[in-house]
């Protein structure tokens, strides 16, 4: 492959996190455990699809076939997608919802402090962007797995089992692809353990010791729930192709 | 470096374009307008987003173009730039006038969120009352620029247009 085709599915990558993830989120719009939570829910996934128009417009033009950041996300199929496995996970309750931000904030902030500094000019400029406000989101989800694993039994108990469940997701973001070898950083891995850990340590829960990590989303392979949101994402400009308002 | 007469004219016509969602104040007194620039006889206009999912960008854009033909500045063309990335920085200190003035306590200094970053109380003051003594109640607000505040003296809740 070329290094304009890496480049193009490193772009398709990173927007296909900030997509399917911030689809995710804004499920949770109407219907957040308190007003002030459900608002910075809300206000997260439109961090994040914002950040997902940006590499997406970005890989519509390395891609020149004259496309743009809807296509490639209203027009792709499941295998086509790119996104982490953690992105698509189902919000469950609170506590997961929390959980998967959480490791995924974690990462996204480290991978985004490193590509501020990208030889791409392009990946470069959206990382500058997206990291101040991934820093608040990171703040955010840190605070909440604070306050849930030392707050009451309960709270404890689910946040604990919400880590636990999605910790087998959390390796896939450190496995490089083949596309992304060069250039996107390398080595994350010791610095997110270091940084969940202490979060973890102040809220009191177990850090999971399972070794063990699924992949497969940075290649396409995906898990049964990616081709639901696809098919409540791209339902309508897919039945009413280039409808406007 | 001199303004041409069809630059600082595109300037005047465009810091009368307010913004969507705090129609006080202008897109330039915002910091959104970056560059204003004529080249062969042709305006081009930079403008920048505040936060990357804005839902007000587009409807600035085509604020921003139909004021600019309004004008009768056309040829023009504008374009959306990401780099250097938009601050608070770059409301003026007019604009940060404006906005207290509508009830919005205006950016601190950027030390003032890295403080809360670390998890430090910082001191926004009420744009109500004036006083010091109040208390976040969720970093997210209204719109995505904006974090959610109460004030404890006058109790009003108000909202504090945050540091990026
Ligand atoms: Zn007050």
């Amino acid at each position: 492959m070329s290094d304009n085709t890496h480049r193009l599915n490193v772009a398709l990558h990173l927007g296909d996190n900030a997509l399917i993830l911030g689809h995710r989120i804004s499920e949770w719009c109407g219907h957040g455990p308190v007003l002030e939570q459900d608002i910075a829910m809300t206000n997260i996934a439109l961090d994040l699809i914002g950040q997902a128009k940006m590499y997406l417009d970005y890989a519509a033009e390395l891609e020149g076939k004259g496309n743009d950041h809807d296509h490639l996300a209203y027009k792709r199929d499941v295998l086509d997608f790119k996104n982490l496995l953690i992105a698509e996970i189902p919000n469950g309750d609170f506590a997961d919802t929390i959980a998967r931000q959480f490791c995924f904030d974690q990462w996204h902030f480290l991978l985004l402090q490193e590509l501020s500094n990208s030889d791409d000019p392009r990946l470069k400029e959206i990382a500058q962007k997206s990291l101040k406000e991934v820093t608040y989101h990171k703040r955010w989800s840190s605070e909440w797995v604070v306050r849930l694993g030392d707050g009451t039994e309960e709270s404890k108990e689910k946040i604990q089992r919400a880590i636990d469940d999605i910790w087998y997701y959390t390796g896939e973001a450190f496995i490089p692809a083949e596309y992304e070898k060069g250039i996107l950083p390398e080595n994350l891995n010791d610095a997110w353990m270091q940084s969940v850990k202490a979060v973890l340590e102040e809220a009191t829960l177990e850090m999971p010791t399972d070794e063990w990590m699924q992949d497969g989303g940075k290649t396409g392979v995906h898990t049964e729930h990616l081709g639901f949101i696809l098919a409540e994402m791209q339902f309508l400009p897919r039945a009413y192709p280039d409808a406007t308002w | 470096m001199v303004m041409t007469d069809l630059e600082s004219k595109a300037w005047s016509t465009l810091s009368e374009v307010e913004d969507p969602e705090i129609p006080v104040i202008s897109v330039v007194d915002l910091g959104i307008v970056r560059t204003v620039e004529e080249k062969d006889g042709k305006l081009h206009v930079a403008i920048t987003p505040t936060y990357s999912g804005c839902p007000a960008t587009q409807v600035i854009e085509d604020s921003v173009v139909e004021a600019l033909r309004k004008s009768g500045l056309e040829p023009f063309d504008v374009k959306t730039v990401l780099s250097p990335c938009w601050s608070t920085h770059m409301i003026s200190e007019f604009g940060k006038q404006k906005l207290k003035d509508y009830g919005i306590a205006p950016p601190a200094d950027d030390s003032t969120d890295k403080m809360a970053l670390m998890g430090e109380e910082r001191q926004i003051i009420c744009p109500n009352c004036g006083s010091n003594n109040t208390l976040m109640v969720s970093q997210f607000g209204s719109t995505p620029c904006k974090a959610h505040f109460k004030c404890k003296d006058c109790l009003e809740p108000f909202d504090y247009f945050k540091c990026l």
